[in-house]
């Protein structure tokens, strides 16, 4: 049986699908924009617009950038911190989970209110720098990985999924006899795989996306992750080192660096896009599971 | 003597035989359980040393901080810091900077993932709304420092949206510049960014209706919007109070990673907020204690924020909140 509608409720629904048509329009149209505008003459850009004769055509920004130490160095180290981050955060909130997912584990409301008390307050910015610097981690990696590491939702979200596991894992346990470790790293870790995937996933978008740990932790301009450089480019108006020759003229520099920007856009943000649609059903499992609670 | 020392007390009173074997088969029930209090261990060091650690060291915004005595060892001075901004002219414009961003952000934020959802939920076809919740969602993974740099670019004097502007005006809108457009960028970015990816939980909310539900009532004449009404707002209430109190909860924490990117010298009296304020005299300036303060102050505001909206909520909703 199918709902009858009055043509009333036929011209809402058609209404409908224009308004989401053109909701992926805005979204659309400034990515669009930017890629269109990473391939083309800056210059005939800004005077005539957008132009599909190949000669107004150049991959200079893409060279540039691709030329450039500053953003491969960039690059990897945003690989290695978003790695790290998430192999560190899945192997926290993994053991964490596990064990507040038992009700032999005495303390358990507790633990928790103690955990969920760090969502709604916190020491602050200042309190959390000196700390940081006390403990010797400026100006190396693990200041982006450690302090970070211990997220709330992480914790629910797999306490969340071994609730949903427990009566598996309890028949397991029973039939092996075997040692709670053998459970943990035989059964456990490999049953665990689709909440570990997704909470890596999000711990590794968060942390490749990020910049304000690394600003106030580094100084190191080796140590920058992209996003750093990005920002050099994009806000502070300044290509990286080596990236425009010094003795260009002004109006030849300008072009150069408006083509780097778009680029550099482009470069940055296309891991995730052409990841993104193969992910995406296990970002939304993360936000199901989470607000399910 | 043994037992007595394997519950943990080791000076208590032989006497008190029954509370001793209590706190016995307790210490002996987490020996047990051992492993997985091993397995709790990493979370909850962290959590003490970076979150709870920090939470005792905010108490350096009641003292004068020396570098060279640590914070343990520098003089009290009270509430001097907190007068000292609560007094400092900046105080009125750097608040309301951070109440009007927010609040408005919030008035205008809070409803479009909903309508979003409910629209997406008419939509029959299951393949056309996968593909249309794939580019809604998309802009929720482009990085803040990508998407403050597209709205330099868009938003210049010389950008494109400038020159749809000179079309009906002679003067370019200097949205980066001038102040009094700074809180619509932030906001209506912000909305570009989030909404898509924070109608999930409605959408998976709506999935879950029975769709005889609506077929009983459209045969008895209910039209699409009633049906809406009456069915489908019902279903997402609860999840709107929710995300509705931490999101007001969280109104005076509103980030500092965005604000800080779009902020040009010339919009700085729209666009400083305490965030940033905090992150200027602190880290920039080097004034810890007076800084800290700041962010303490900010922290407790947002603590009655969140349990004043809670309270509303919980009357408004039928005693249901979020605790």
């Amino acid at each position: 049986m199918v709902v009858k509608n009055s043509p009333f409720d036929r011209l809402l629904l058609i209404l409908n699908g224009l308004f989401l048509g053109l909701g992926v329009l805005i979204v659309v149209i400034p990515f669009g924009y930017i890629i269109a505008a990473s391939f083309m003459d800056p210059t005939v850009l800004l005077n005539r617009g957008f132009s599909f004769q190949p000669a107004d055509w150049s991959l200079e920004g893409y060279r540039k950038i691709l030329g450039n130490e500053a953003m491969i160095r960039g690059f990897f180290n945003s690989v290695l911190y978003a790695t790290g981050f998430a192999v560190v955060t899945v192997l926290v909130s993994i053991c964490a989970g596990y064990a507040m997912a038992e009700d032999s584990l005495v303390g358990r409301k507790w633990f928790m209110t103690l955990f969920v008390i760090t969502l709604f307050f916190g020491g602050g910015l200042i309190p959390t720098y000196l700390l940081v610097r006390q403990l010797d981690l400026l100006n190396t990696p693990w200041a982006l990985i450690i302090p970070g590491a211990v997220n709330v939702w992480n914790i629910i979200l797999a306490r969340t999924f071994f609730k949903g596991i427990s009566k598996e894992l309890k028949e397991a346990a029973n039939v092996d006899g075997a040692s709670e470790w053998t459970i943990f790293t035989r059964i456990v870790i490999p049953l665990s795989k689709p909440i570990m995937f997704v909470l890596a996933l999000y711990a590794f978008v968060g942390q490749w996306n990020s910049y304000f740990d690394a600003m106030i932790y580094l100084d190191d301009p080796n140590l920058f992750p992209l996003q750093l450089v990005l920002r050099s480019i994009l806000i502070q108006n300044q290509a990286a080192p080596g990236m425009i020759g010094d003795q260009q003229a002004m109006a030849e520099l300008k072009r150069l660096s408006e083509m780097i920007k778009y680029s550099s856009i482009v470069i940055s943000s296309l891991p995730l896009i052409v990841m993104y649609p193969f992910f995406q059903k296990y970002f939304e499992k993360g936000v199901m599971v989470g607000s399910l609670k | 003597m043994e037992s007595s020392a394997k519950s943990g007390r080791p000076g208590a009173h032989p006497v008190h035989t029954e509370k001793q074997s209590v706190s016995r088969t307790r210490w002996e029930h987490i020996r047990k359980n051992s492993f997985l209090y091993i397995l709790l261990a990493p979370a909850l060091f962290l959590t003490l040393l970076f979150k709870y650690v920090p939470m005792y060291g905010a108490v350096i915004a009641f003292k004068d901080f020396s570098p060279i005595r640590g914070i343990m060892h520098s003089d009290w001075v009270g509430l001097k810091h907190f007068e000292k901004f609560l007094t400092s002219p900046n105080f009125e414009v750097i608040f309301m900077n951070t109440l009007k961003l927010s609040a408005f952000g919030l008035i205008c934020g809070f409803p479009i993932p909903i309508l979003l959802a409910l629209m997406l939920n008419q939509v029959r076809r299951k393949g056309i709304k996968k593909n249309i919740q794939l580019f809604l969602y998309a802009p929720n993974f482009v990085s803040v420092i990508v998407i403050a740099g597209m709205l330099f670019i868009f938003l210049s004097p010389t950008g494109p949206i400038n020159q749809i502007v000179s079309w009906i005006s002679s003067q370019p809108l200097m949205f980066m510049t001038d102040p009094e457009y700074f809180r619509w960028v932030y906001i209506l970015s912000d909305i570009w960014a989030t909404a898509g990816w924070a109608s999930i939980i409605y959408v998976a909310a709506l999935a879950n209706v029975d769709p005889e539900l609506h077929n009983a009532a459209s045969l008895d004449g209910a039209s699409l919007l009633r049906r809406i009404w009456h069915i489908d707002l019902p279903t997402i209430k609860p999840i709107m109070a929710i995300v509705f109190i931490l999101a007001a909860g969280g109104i005076m924490s509103i980030g500092f990673e965005k604000a800080y990117l779009l902020q040009t010298s010339m919009n700085l009296p729209a666009s400083e907020i305490i965030a940033t304020y905090v992150y200027k005299i602190g880290l920039q300036s080097g004034d810890y204690a007076y800084s800290a303060a700041v962010g303490l102050f900010n922290s407790l505001i947002n603590v009655i924020l969140l349990l004043g909206v809670n309270f509303i909520v919980k009357k408004l909703n039928d005693n249901e909140g979020l605790y």
